[in-house]
């Protein structure tokens, strides 16, 4: 149950414009399998940045990253975007749902990329989650017709769907009130709680990381307390 | 990979924005549509045209030019070999254009199975009288069925029965112009001298059109066994031997061969009716430039609209990447998309073309100059279509592979966390 998901080893990042500034110095730390991690931290501390980082989206930077004991740092585009598909699953501030498609498609279309189960199977899976995430009447329906609060449980409904080693989340409930934060909130923990389910939430929301098991603070490309 | 996956990716995006798909594949189908036309309508008239001489022409046509001997009796003596000889005053010494020994010559060539038939035929000068005038014509003594089989001279005799110039003993078919001149309809007897000064009169059988105004008013035709008689010569008399080959582009080397055996002047289609080719290959290439140019507008066309559906598409690219589509999906998505209008406005095009192509077929084209044409000469030839068709893709896939590689170049954590 302890087995590492996710681990940062001196991790460095500058940025170039306008002039060379180091926005992360030397990040260490570990998340284990089924830990509900938050990130804290002023605006521009870096939190962001380290987050698209451990997503392996961004790949410009000096340090070693494992995710699922397997190296990131180094390897290939195609590679890298095998590995996001099947171990991570996001959600962001902004849902970034596909109109084209109804909300079942939406989470289905990770699972459609791995292909690894057959249709029927994900099918089930695809209206387990939304069973879970209490959205089943949405299945059919267009993102467009959808509240905010229930397009960020689509997004996380999409993000479980390969079943991920861990989920991170910039700012999922940024974006949102109070009450559809508590309903995001709330789903996140039934996850970590019901699914064992590894998160790690970048969030600038102090009661929010409060109520996390585990808060690490970032503060001038630093962590200092985790 | 799943390719079906990208496949519906490619379809649902191309339908949200179907109209502008819509203008896109209709450029794609218009310009398609005209290429198919266009070359269609080109080519049936380069082929209607070039049907007026080359139906008519041999291939190979085997004949005794004369002309002075290319060698002179001072090359052959041994003595002067090595001098540099000045002849004045050279004559032409072979005075006859009967073919020697045209019996075998033919049996031979009639063997050969690179030669579709043979035709041999006669060309005799005579002068046509009409009241006190006289007018210049020519009569070939033809074979009319070898005539009929290789060089559609049936389709060619307006009025009267070709046959019947085998039929009916000293007839004759004369040109439409030569006819009208010499008020001699079918039943007529004309009188005509020949060159040696001999008097026939043969029975009118039928009018012949060539197309060729010139032509018809001066030439002629009887059978061979006719010429013969009136020029005073045995039934092996034959002045020149047409040979149809399976193959018109083995001509000129067949030309040379024959040439070389049978020691006899021998010209093939290519050289005698070089500029019709010219004509021809230009009128094509010209066709050619307008479809491509269409195409290429077309092209540019789509360029455009799936440039501005990757501006639009900018979070859905994004998306599609941080849950784990690579590069290279990316980039056949839009490729896809290029493809799908590509398709679907080249078949369109395709179809379009072929009801356009024989919406011309159906236009009433008569002209005195080609009997055997009623309607506009449309040439379905599927190369075009498969040209067109394959071009539509070609266009289209280069059209889509700049902004699918833009696409597959999108950032994603650009543009998350630019929101």
């Amino acid at each position: 149950m302890n087995s590492v998901i996710l681990e940062a080893k001196h991790i460095y990042k500058q940025f170039y414009d306008p002039v060379k500034f180091d926005v992360l110095k030397d990040i260490n730390f570990q998340v284990k399998a089924g830990e509900f991690v938050s990130v804290i931290g002023k605006s521009g501390c870096g939190k962001s940045t380290l987050l698209y980082i451990l997503s392996t989206m961004d790949t410009d930077y000096q340090g070693e990253l494992y995710v699922d004991e397997q190296k990131m740092t180094g390897l290939k585009e195609k590679e890298l975007a095998a590995v996001r598909n099947e171990k991570i699953g996001f959600v962001f501030q902004f849902h970034y749902l596909l109109n084209e498609f109804t909300v079942l498609e939406n989470i289905l279309l990770p699972a459609r990329k791995l292909a690894k189960k057959p249709e029927a199977a994900l099918k089930d899976r695809a209206h387990f989650l939304l069973k879970t995430l209490d959205i089943s009447k949405l299945a059919e329906k267009n993102p467009r017709q959808l509240s905010g609060g229930e397009k960020q449980r689509v997004a996380i409904a999409r993000a479980m769907i390969n079943e991920p080693a861990i989920i991170m989340g910039d700012e999922p409930t940024g974006n949102l009130d109070k009450r559809n934060s508590e309903i995001v909130f709330s789903t996140f923990q039934q996850l970590a709680q019901e699914f064992n389910q590894s998160l790690l939430i970048v969030t600038h929301d102090p009661e929010f990381a409060e109520r996390t098991n585990r808060i690490i603070e970032m503060e001038d490309g630093r962590i200092i307390r985790q | 990979m799943s390719k079906p996956l990208i496949l519906k990716i490619a379809y649902a995006l191309l339908m949200a924005r179907w109209k502008q798909t819509l203008v896109a594949a209709i450029g794609v189908t218009f310009s398609i549509t005209m290429f198919i036309t266009l070359l269609s309508f080109m080519t049936g008239l380069n082929k209607l045209l070039d049907g007026l001489v080359i139906n008519r022409t041999p291939h190979v046509r085997l004949f005794n030019e004369i002309r002075p001997d290319s060698i002179q009796p001072v090359q052959k003596a041994a003595e002067y070999q090595s001098y540099y000889h000045i002849i004045h005053s050279v004559k032409s010494g072979n005075s006859r254009q009967e073919i020697y020994n045209s019996g075998a010559i033919m049996q031979r060539i009639t063997q050969d199975p690179r030669v579709l038939g043979i035709a041999p035929k006669i060309t005799s000068q005579v002068f046509f009288n009409e009241g006190n005038l006289e007018i210049t014509g020519v009569v070939y003594g033809v074979d009319v069925e070898a005539e009929s089989r290789l060089f559609f001279f049936t389709d060619y005799v307006v009025k009267g029965q070709a046959s019947d110039l085998k039929n009916v003993a000293n007839s004759i078919i004369l040109g439409k112009g030569l006819a009208d001149k010499l008020l001699a309809d079918i039943g007529d007897v004309v009188q005509l001298t020949t060159s040696s000064g001999e008097q026939f009169r043969l029975k009118v059988v039928g009018h012949f059109q060539s197309g060729l105004q010139e032509l018809d008013k001066t030439q002629s035709f009887a059978s061979l066994t006719t010429v013969q008689k009136i020029m005073g010569k045995p039934n092996s008399y034959v002045t020149d031997i047409q040979v149809k080959l399976n193959d018109i582009n083995q001509a000129p080397k067949m030309a040379k061969e024959f040439n070389k055996v049978f020691e006899i002047d021998a010209e093939d289609i290519q050289t005698a009716n070089s500029q019709f080719e010219t004509g021809t290959s230009v009128r094509n290439i010209i066709s050619y430039a307008v479809g491509i140019t269409l195409l290429v507008v077309a092209g540019f066309g789509i360029y455009n609209i799936l440039n501005m559906m990757i501006y639009e598409k900018m979070d859905s690219i994004a998306i599609l990447k941080a849950t784990g589509f690579s590069g290279k999906d990316v980039n056949r998505i839009f490729i896809m998309i290029a493809l799908g209008i590509g398709i679907f406005g080249g078949l369109t095009g395709l179809l379009m073309g072929y009801l356009l192509s024989s919406l011309i077929d159906q236009i009433p084209f008569n002209t005195a100059a080609l009997p055997t044409v009623t309607t506009y000469p449309i040439n379905y030839n599927p190369v075009y279509y498969f040209i067109g068709s394959a071009f539509s893709l070609i266009t289209t896939y280069l059209a889509g592979y700049f902004p699918a590689k833009k696409a597959s170049r999108v950032d994603p954590v650009v543009i998350i966390r630019g929101k």
